[in-house]
């Protein structure tokens, strides 16, 4: 139709580049990056056959290569939803608790992409830990935010990690989540849950918070659900199963309720309501 | 008189605080997050905070475990 004068531009690693239309994912391949063996158009892994459309996304990848700093940032996301990995990677996050859920959040955030994560905890890593929280056997004796700081540097060196090893108390929550956009609430004690909220909603009404109540034991992880509780607050969990003797915390079921707090941080920093389909 | 609470119509005696009313319930306000008017009220202010008719208040209960 527009004879062979007509271009595309096409995204190859977040690079700019000009092909002709109707040029296949294996030709742009051939010319930017010939020994790519894992081929990504638009998140999605295609043939060479592909045929690509003007502003698409192709991420090539060589397999067991390290890439280097400018490209590991779309590599890692390639993956995402296209646009996803923009919208968050200049928001800040704050996270009170690196334990079974905050230590979760953290990782599954860390892969999302976002550009700065808070993170508070008092504590060090113990074997009893291991069960659920997402340390090592090599960081036991280190406190917990710095231990999971190394973790998230090696999954994702683009996202900065502020690790403050301290208790939070109503004395230092505004300060030390000054710069979060949303709050993930993720301590063990439920008197310590109402203290965060409580002091960071009366600083930040206007900021939302996400918080777990109720994942112990090995109950249906069906009925752990998020729900909008109150004007900025989300609560994920079955709400009632509380940790106590006879009812453990255990891996599966505290990572269901984490991934459910990382999702709805997601969400609300991609300015969807956390619990419906609503925007 | 009448407010919401936790989503559903509930008659109360009139004039009574939060606290008051936290305390008829039997909850703990310690394990509880209180929002009056979607506001989030501190536990320092639930003694001095009065329900007017027509009030919206939710209670949530928090367990331990995380």
């Amino acid at each position: 139709m527009c004879g062979s004068w007509c271009f595309m531009q096409i995204k190859v690693n977040e690079r700019s580049y000009t092909f002709e239309e109707n040029t296949a994912a294996g030709a742009v391949r051939a010319r930017i990056k010939p020994n790519a063996d894992l081929l990504i158009v638009n998140g999605f892994p295609a043939s060479a056959e592909t045929l690509l459309n003007n502003d698409d996304r192709v991420i090539l990848i060589r397999r067991g290569e390290v890439p280097d700093a400018d490209e590991l940032d779309a590599l890692l996301t390639a993956r995402h939803t296209p646009g996803v990995h923009e919208s968050v990677k200049g928001s800040t996050i704050g996270i009170a608790g690196v334990g079974g859920l905050g230590s979760a959040i953290a990782i599954a955030l860390a892969r999302t992409g976002i550009g700065h994560m808070i993170i508070a905890d008092f504590d060090i890593v113990e074997p009893s830990n291991l069960n659920r929280q997402q340390f090592f056997i090599d960081q036991i004796g280190l406190p917990k935010v710095y231990a999971l700081r190394d973790t998230l540097v090696r999954i994702n060196p683009n996202v900065r990690v502020t690790a403050c090893h301290l208790r939070l108390t109503p004395a230092n929550i505004a300060e030390i989540f000054g710069h979060a956009q949303v709050l993930a609430e993720a301590f063990d004690q439920a008197q310590q849950k109402v203290m965060l909220i409580e002091t960071f909603a009366a600083r930040f009404p206007d900021r939302p918070i996400v918080t777990g109540s109720g994942m112990a034991g090995y109950g249906p992880a069906n009925t752990v659900l998020t729900q909008q509780v109150a004007n900025n607050l989300y609560l994920c969990g079955d709400g009632c199963t509380a940790a106590a003797p006879g009812t453990g915390l255990m891996a599966p079921r505290v990572g269901v309720a984490a991934h459910h707090q990382a999702n709805a941080v997601l969400r609300l920093l991609l300015g969807y309501n956390p619990a419906t389909e609503e925007k | 008189m009448e407010i919401i609470f936790n989503g559903k119509p509930r008659e109360i005696q009139a004039s009574i605080s939060i606290q008051e009313f936290l305390d008829q319930l039997r909850l703990d306000c310690l394990q509880v997050v209180v929002e009056h008017n979607r506001n989030i009220i501190p536990r320092q202010r639930l003694a001095e905070t009065v329900l007017n008719r027509g009030d919206t208040l939710e209670v949530i209960h928090f367990v331990g475990g995380g």
